[in-house]
Order: structure tokens, then C-alpha cells, then sequence
């Protein structure tokens, strides 16, 4: 549409451009994933005047080099999709920096509006910058803003709806190399006849060896290797004359000609002096302090999400448990033994989404939390204090809140721990962390942590859950450690060269608004996943069937129950109309309506109303006066502790004899080292999708027997395994503690590592580790005689041993190291073309 | 003498950037160029990373980085 605007949005880290966006457009805005990079992408819109302008927000950078994902993508944007307009926003309180990136822009000939952003802390420092001034040098429309607090919004709106863009004419002078530009511009002009390019950038970027540019040029055939040696030959006679590299030449160049800029457009009022952040800082990164606020904060961070968010989780639950029965009720009823097909698959898939959706809140509230502290600009601080503890393990400082996500004591996610790998600027360090953080307690593992501590550790529970959160802070730094030495080698380091901005007060908007759209993001990735793999889990948990004469046995038990209640209701005025099994079903299911209205709290009459609504027939036996429903009561209560005991153990056959349950007992004399039993397999093999249903699962195979129906679930384990020891459980506990992520964390990981093959390393590593771990233990403590407790602090001990060993070998860095070589062969190169 | 070599509280100017391929134009786009002056503010608890001041703004790198940068005193 011709009426139409396309914008990007291009800055620095810090440089408020993420408020600038929220400014203009509101909560019109949508994150988009640029395809093949994990760089997050925002669009907007926005109207003014007549036009609608579509607003992309690009990737914030200090430079548009090719070293960076980020900086590609924010290049690759302004140099081909050519949009009608680049806001280019920079931190006035550092005006000499975004300079250096306002030249790159214009030399590419992006049609520029300069948004001087942070006016307010640029006085604040004693900095006036004359924006018109700055129009003038520069060639095109400055406009201020301090956007945190909406000021300036209507000039940046005005500047937009103003006419056409005039390229400007401004050019950073490269002094001495100017002659070897303009040679490098004429055979480029020669080499592509008829287009036009930004060719003054493209020799520059040649000269700056800018890997990415210098393939284009190879594309080009013959003549282009020609161009790219006759490039090469120039700026070795430069360095020759000048005694500097290219590359250093056109950043002082840069450097130069902002510092004058800066000079003439604006005045200092006074000289700067400390700041806030300084005196901050003095505190946050002091050398005792710091390390002690990050502990707080970080404590603050567990308190806030996990602990008050829970407690929200408590506001959900009903209205979760409303969604799942009205759900029930559309469905076709129940049977007396068995559940129609239909009926038990979709509260299946209704339990799963549920068992997610339950983590919203805390998600609302940590992500919450987190923009907080990005927004304040506490992040690069953590960075600082922990780098060199993780770097020797080849983490990064960046690596820390990841991993805190993910669950450093006991009760994460490791999805949003996954998710937040993203700043790391390291590769490898990244995929390092990506592949720990899972190792991380999440709060699926607890159920079965406080089970087990319950029955076996009661006198120590406290101790031991100190002991579980630590090992897997432990074991993850030395598994990234052995990540790094051998498959993640190779994968390419960067430098940690990183700013450490000015503090500021956050937004609300932008708090909230980061808020829910990762929540989204979170729910939107995941959501159609759980569903696929509820569904192949019903499967491989329900076929094949257990054979006929179990399902025969557990159908006469039923009508044997059936005989029974119906002779203590013979008396009664209903006895005619329950002798039909029909009305019998619908009586039972009427009366699982009421219990489960009653759960919710609903008003009597209510219920009534609903109840007759249901099956008016039926209604007066539940709900009626007569006196005999008392006794039909009774009776009613006695059949369905029949009932239920009935198909529990319906369950439990069906899970014995499908393809999960077989696979637990096939796999027993595997696991014997470890002291599995099969239904502690069966359980293993059934959390593969979501932890949470271990304990679930346990509970159906430690069915309850005889009169111990109102037995927990710990003393019916406890009665039926006998030979359980501490050993035993400290052994489950250890492989729960490795367990292998949930499918929807490996699919976090696919998505941030872009390659199925880290995924699966995800999903297999933990395994082999948990189980050699776990063997260790129980075959190992088994040896020694050690009791639970002692194992566990030998183990411990051993572990602690192994990854400080681990933290000794001394880690590559690949880019000093390579960087010796490049030099070598860089004048080796020169010669021979590439 | 190169940057690592500087104390907190020590005051430089550079020489050299000398840091090759990605870091050394990370370094570059922070304003590390000959003749810019920086100050050494602090080293993070563990000894590394270390802290800079340059034209008002903070940056910190790992020694192993600041190697690259010869520098004088001032």
C-alpha cells in the first residue's frame, strides 16, 4: 500500500530503544523470530497522519561488523529489505559512541532519522547536545526524546510523516586511506555494472575484512577473486606506509571524527563528575559486598517466583479444575469399570495442558522479575562478579541467571532457564549452559524429592535436600567442563568485552509487557507439544491391553459389587429403577457430579438446579428428600470404594502389560545395579514427559491392598517394597536429580541451539550420567556397608572432588589462540587468493 | 606495558589496540582506539573480569583480552 511506512528501528545495547518502540507503538507489537537465527525480532505498528507504519525493532549493536548474529541480521535488514526509514536511536549521555554507528548507517546509505534518546540523563551528566546542530553536520532530522517518560514522542511522529529522505552527504573523513577507498569503489563500480550499492561501505567493509562482504565478492566469480587481491594488495601497501593495520585505521577514523562532532554540537555545563551508577557500583560490584547482594537478590528472585508465585498457582486451581469439568461434562459418561476411550484420552490430554498451565503465574512473576533487573542494568553486574568462577568451567558470567532459572535450588523451569541463554554473546558458552541448565531442579523433580525424604530421610530431610540442590550446581559445572573439552571444542568463542551501563529506573509498561509476551512465547512453543506427547504417552501406556481373563476377573469382581449394593438398597423405593445397569451408571456418575460441586464450593440450589438439569429421572435418588436416600447413600459409599479399588487395579494391569510397563520389567536386571525395581522403571519411563507424574505413577503401581486404602502413598511403598533401603531411595533421588529434561525443555533446546543434534545430547547425556551416578551409589554403598546418609556424603565428596579436578585443566581461548596464527597468515594470504 | 598489567586506580593511555579478529574490533566499537584515555576502576571479586572508564562509560573485559591493549601511564 502506497500510504504505507516500513521502519526500522536500529541502536546500541542500553540505548533505550526498546522504550522508544513501546512509545510509539503501544501494545501493538508482536515478537517475530528471524528465520535460522536466534535473534529476537519485534514488529509494531504504529499510525501517523494518514499512513500506518509497520516498525521493526532490530537487534540492538555497537557496530555492523559480520562477527555477531546480531549485528548481521540488523545489517542484512538495512541493506535489503530497504525499509523507507531507519530510527536510529542513541544514548545522548554517550553520543560520541552512537556516533560511530550513525556513520556506519549513513555510509550504507539508510534513509536516517537520529533519535537523541536520554536527553534528560545526558543533562543530568552535564551534557548539552544541540540537536539541530546535529542536523545540520550530519544532513538529516534529529529529534530528542526521553522515552521512558514519553517525552518526545509527537516530534518523532512529526519527523516521520515529513516528506521525503534526502540521502545526506556526510562522510567521515579516512584521511590516508581515502586514495585506497576510492581505487577499491572504481573496480567494484567496474565489477557490477548498472547496480547501485552503497559502494564507499563495501570498500570500506573490504578493507575492514569483513568476512561476510568478502563472500559476496567471491560470488562473483573470477573477477571478484581479482578485486579481492587487488583489495588486499592495497591495504598491505597502507599498512606498509602507515605502520597500522586497515581495520584499526577506519575505527580511529570513526573514533576521530565523532569526538570532533560531539566537540561542535554540544557543551559541557559542568564536568562530570561521579554519578549515581558509580556510587552504586562502588556497592553492587565491591569485591566483599557484591557477591552478598547478588546472593540477596538472587534469594529475593526464589522468593518472589517461586514462593509468592506459587501461592498464586493456589488462585488457578479452581478455575482449572472448572475448565477440566465442564469439560467432563461434555464428554460421553463414564462406564462402571471402564472409561470410554474418548473420554479418558481427552481428560489425559486435559491433565497435561493443566499441569502446565498451573506454572503461569510463577512465570508472570519471574519474567516479571527478570525485566526488572535487566531494565536496572544489574545483569552485566552478576556477569562481572561470576565470570571468572564460571569461566573456568566454560561458562560465562552471563551464565548465571540461566542457571538460577533453571533451578540452582530447589524449584525452577528449565524452559525459561533455556530461554534466557539467549544473552549469553558467547557460542560456546552458550550451548554449554543451554545443555546444563536442565540438569538444574526443576519443581517437577520435588514431588519425588519429598516422597522419598519423607519415608527414608526423615530425620535428615533438611540436610538432604541441601545435598540434591548442591550436586546439580556441582555435576553441571563439571559437565560443562567435559562439554567444552570435547564436542564443544570447536564451536566458536567470543570475546567478553562488555559495558557496564548506567543504572536506571524500569517502566512498567516495558516490565509488563516483556512480562506476558514471554509467558506467551512460553505457552505458544510449547502447548501444541504437550499435547502430541500426552498422546503417544496414552498410547505406549495403554497397549496393548492386559490379556481377557484379567479384564474378565476385575468385570466379575464389578458385578459382584453391584449384587451387593443393590441387596442393601432392596428395600428402598428405588430398588426397581437401580436393577437396570443403565440407570445404575447414570445414578454412580450423578453422584460424582455432586461430590465435585461440592468441591468447588457451589450453592445448593445450584446444584440442584444442575443436577435435575442433568438426569431429572435420576436427580430425586441423589438429591430427593425421601428418607430412603439415606440408605441409598450407604450403599452408594461402599460401592464406590469398590469401585475405585476396581479400577485402580484396572490401571495398574494396564500399565503392566503395555508397552511402558514391559519395558520396565525387561529393563529390571539392567537396573539392578542402581537398585531399581521394575515399578521404580515403570515410573522412571513414564516421567519421560513430564516429571511430575513419577510420584502419579508410583501411586498406581503401590496400589492400595486389602483395608489399606487410607494408607499414604509413602508407608504403601514402604510396606510393599521391604527390602527399600535409604540406599535404594538415595539412589532414585540421585538419577531424579540428573533426570533427562521434559520434552518441552528439549524442545527449548532444539529452538535455542537450532541443531536436533544438541537436543538429543540433552536427552541422553543425563541418562547415562544419572544412571552411572545412581549404580555408583547403590553398588558402591552397597560394597562399603555405608548407610543413606553416609553414601550420600561420599558421593558428594567424590563429585566435589572430580569437577575441581575438572576446574584445573586449563580452558582454550580460541580466539588468542588462533589469533597468532591469523596474523601469520593473513600476509601468507595476500598473496594467493581465497 | 599492556592494560592487565594496570592496577585499579591506574590511569593509561593507549598505545596499540593489538587484539586481533572479533575481539579486537569488540574493542573498537568500545571506543578502545590509540590515544583514548582510560582509568582502571576495579576488579570484580574474583580478580577477573576487570572494570574501565573511558569518555564516562564502563566496560569490562578479562585480562586475558586486556593483554592486547598496550597502554602508558599517565
Amino acid at each position: 500500500m502506497s500510504g504505507d511506512l516500513r521502519m526500522a528501528l536500529v541502536g546500541q545495547p542500553n540505548c533505550g530503544k526498546s522504550t522508544v518502540f513501546n512509545m510509539l507503538t503501544g501494545a501493538r507489537q508482536y515478537v517475530a523470530n528471524y528465520p535460522g537465527v536466534t535473534v529476537d525480532v519485534k514488529k509494531g505498528k504504529f499510525r501517523v497522519g494518514e499512513k500506518t507504519v509497520e516498525v521493526v525493532d532490530l537487534p540492538g549493536t555497537y557496530s555492523l561488523t559480520s562477527y555477531s548474529a546480531e549485528e548481521m541480521v540488523t545489517r542484512d535488514y538495512v541493506l535489503n529489505e530497504a525499509p523507507d526509514l531507519v530510527l536510529n536511536v542513541a544514548d545522548t549521555s554517550n553520543l560520541k559512541r552512537s556516533l560511530y554507528l550513525t556513520f556506519q548507517l549513513l555510509e550504507m546509505g539508510a534513509p536516517l532519522i537520529v533519535n537523541l534518546n536520554m536527553t534528560d540523563v545526558a543533562e543530568g551528566h552535564g551534557l548539552l547536545v544541540d540537536g539541530r546542530a546535529l542536523a545540520a553536520e550530519l544532513g538529516v532530522p534529529v529529534v530528542e526524546t526521553v522515552a521512558n517518560r514519553n517525552r518526545g514522542d509527537e516530534a518523532v511522529r512529526k519527523a516521520i510523516s515529513e516528506g521525503e529522505r534526502r540521502s545526506s552527504s556526510f562522510r567521515v573523513d579516512y584521511g590516508s586511506l581515502e586514495p585506497f577507498l576510492e581505487k577499491a569503489e572504481k573496480s567494484l563500480r567496474a565489477l557490477f555494472p548498472g547496480k547501485s550499492y552503497p559502494w564507499r561501505w563495501i570498500a570500506v567493509k573490504l578493507f575492514e575484512e569483513d568476512e561476510a562482504v568478502r563472500r559476496t565478492i567471491v560470488d562473483a566469480g573470477e573477477p571478484g577473486l581479482a578485486l579481492l587481491e587487488e583489495v588486499d594488495t592495497l591495504a598491505t601497501s597502507f599498512e606498509m606506509a602507515e605502520g597500522a593495520d586497515s581495520r584499526s585505521h577506519i575505527g580511529l577514523a570513526r573514533h576521530t571524527c565523532a569526538t570532533a562532532l560531539e566537540q561542535r554540537v554540544s557543551r559541557r555545563t559542568r564536568p562530570s563528575g561521579k554519578t549515581w551508577t558509580d556510587r552504586i557500583d562502588a556497592v553492587a560490584v565491591n569485591r566483599f559486598l557484591g557477591p552478598l547482594l547478588l546472593l540477596g537478590i538472587i534469594y529475593a528472585l526464589y522468593e518472589l517466583s517461586i514462593v509468592q508465585g506459587y501461592k498464586l498457582t493456589e488462585y488457578l486451581v479452581p478455575w482449572l479444575n472448572r475448565l477440566r469439568i465442564a469439560i467432563e461434562g461434555t464428554l460421553p459418561p463414564s462406564g462402571f469399570l471402564e472409561e470410554p476411550l474418548l473420554r479418558e484420552f481427552t481428560l489425559d490430554l486435559v491433565t497435561a495442558v493443566n499441569s502446565m498451565l498451573i506454572y503461569v503465574p510463577i512465570f508472570l512473576v519471574l519474567f516479571a522479575a527478570i525485566a526488572v533487573l535487566e531494565d536496572v542494568g544489574y545483569m552485566p553486574r552478576m556477569a562481572f562478579i561470576l565470570d571468572r568462577l564460571f569461566r573456568r568451567f566454560g561458562l560465562h558470567g552471563q551464565s548465571t541467571l540461566p542457571l538460577i532459572l533453571g533451578g540452582v535450588f530447589v524449584g525452577g523451569c528449565a524452559v525459561p532457564g533455556v530461554m534466557a541463554t539467549r544473552v549469553i554473546a558467547d557460542e560456546r558458552a552458550r550451548l554449554a549452559t543451554i545443555l546444563v541448565v536442565p540438569l538444574m531442579n526443576c519443581l517437577a523433580k520435588v514431588p519425588l524429592y519429598t516422597l522419598l525424604l519423607g519415608i527414608y530421610f526423615a530425620d535428615t530431610a533438611g540436610a538432604m535436600m541441601v545435598f540434591i540442590s548442591t550436586i546439580t550446581l556441582i555435576a553441571a559445572l563439571g559437565v560443562a567442563k567435559v562439554l567444552t573439552l570435547t564436542v564443544l571444542r570447536n564451536r566458536p568463542s567470543s570475546p567478553f568485552v562488555m559495558e557496564m551501563p548506567p543504572y536506571h529506573l524500569p517502566t512498567l509498561r516495558g516490565i509488563v509487557i516483556r512480562s506476558l509476551e514471554r509467558t506467551w512465547l512460553f505457552l505458544r512453543k510449547i502447548a501444541t507439544v504437550i499435547v502430541v506427547v500426552a498422546a503417544g504417552v496414552f498410547v505406549l501406556t495403554h497397549y496393548p491391553s492386559p490379556s481377557p481373563e484379567v479384564l474378565q476377573g476385575l468385570a466379575i469382581r464389578a458385578d459382584e459389587a453391584k449384587v451387593t449394593f443393590r441387596a442393601a438398597v432392596a428395600e428402598t423405593p428405588f430398588a426397581a429403577s437401580l436393577a437396570d445397569d443403565g440407570t445404575l451408571d447414570r445414578y454412580l456418575n450423578l453422584q460424582e457430579s455432586l461430590r465435585q460441586f461440592r468441591m468447588l464450593g457451589t450453592a445448593k440450589a445450584t446444584i440442584d438446579e444442575r443436577l435435575t438439569a442433568e438426569a431429572p429421572d435420576v436427580a430425586p435418588l441423589v438429591i430427593g428428600s425421601d428418607p430412603a436416600v439415606k440408605t441409598l447413600d450407604r450403599a452408594f459409599r461402599t460401592l464406590r470404594g469398590t469401585r475405585l479399588e476396581l479400577q485402580r487395579e484396572l490401571s495398574s494391569e494396564r500399565l503392566n502389560a503395555s508397552v511402558l510397563g514391559r519395558m520396565g520389567q525387561a529393563m529390571e536386571p539392567m537396573t539392578r545395579p542402581a537398585g531399581f525395581t521394575w515399578k521404580v522403571n515403570v515410573a522412571l519411563l513414564s516421567s519421560l514427559a513430564a516429571k511430575e507424574s513419577s510420584v502419579a505413577t508410583l501411586g498406581v503401581l503401590y496400589r492400595p491392598q486389602g483395608d489399606d486404602a487410607n494408607k499414604t502413598l509413602g508407608e504403601r511403598m514402604q510396606e510393599q517394597e521391604r527390602g527399600f533401603t535409604p540406599l535404594h531411595a538415595l539412589a532414585l533421588m540421585v538419577f531424579m536429580a540428573f533426570y533427562p529434561p521434559c520434552i518441552a525443555t528439549i524442545l527449548m533446546v532444539k529452538v535455542e541451539s537450532r541443531r536436533w543434534k544438541w537436543a538429543l545430547l540433552a536427552l541422553g547425556y543425563p541418562i547415562l550420567l544419572g544412571f552411572a551416578c545412581a549404580a555408583l551409589v547403590f553398588t558402591g554403598g552397597s560394597a562399603l556397608g555405608l548407610s543413606g546418609t553416609r553414601a550420600a556424603l561420599v558421593f558428594y565428596g567424590v563429585l566435589l572432588f572430580v569437577t575441581f579436578l575438572l576446574g584445573l585443566i586449563p580452558g582454550r581461548a580460541p580466539e588468542t589462540e588462533k589469533a597468532s596464527k591469523r596474523i601469520a597468515s593473513v600476509t601468507e594470504q595476500e598473496a594467493s587468493p581465497r | 606495558m599492556t592494560l592487565d598489567e594496570v592496577r585499579p586506580g591506574g590511569r593509561v593511555r593507549i598505545r596499540r589496540n593489538g587484539a586481533p579478529g572479533s575481539v579486537g574490533q569488540r574493542l573498537m566499537d568500545m571506543g578502545f582506539h590509540r590515544g583514548v584515555e582510560l582509568q582502571v576502576v576495579r576488579n570484580a571479586p574474583l580478580v577477573d573480569p576487570v572494570e574501565f572508564l573511558m569518555d564516562g562509560q564502563h566496560v569490562s573485559l578479562r585480562h586475558e583480552e586486556a593483554r592486547f591493549v598496550e597502554v602508558e601511564a599517565l
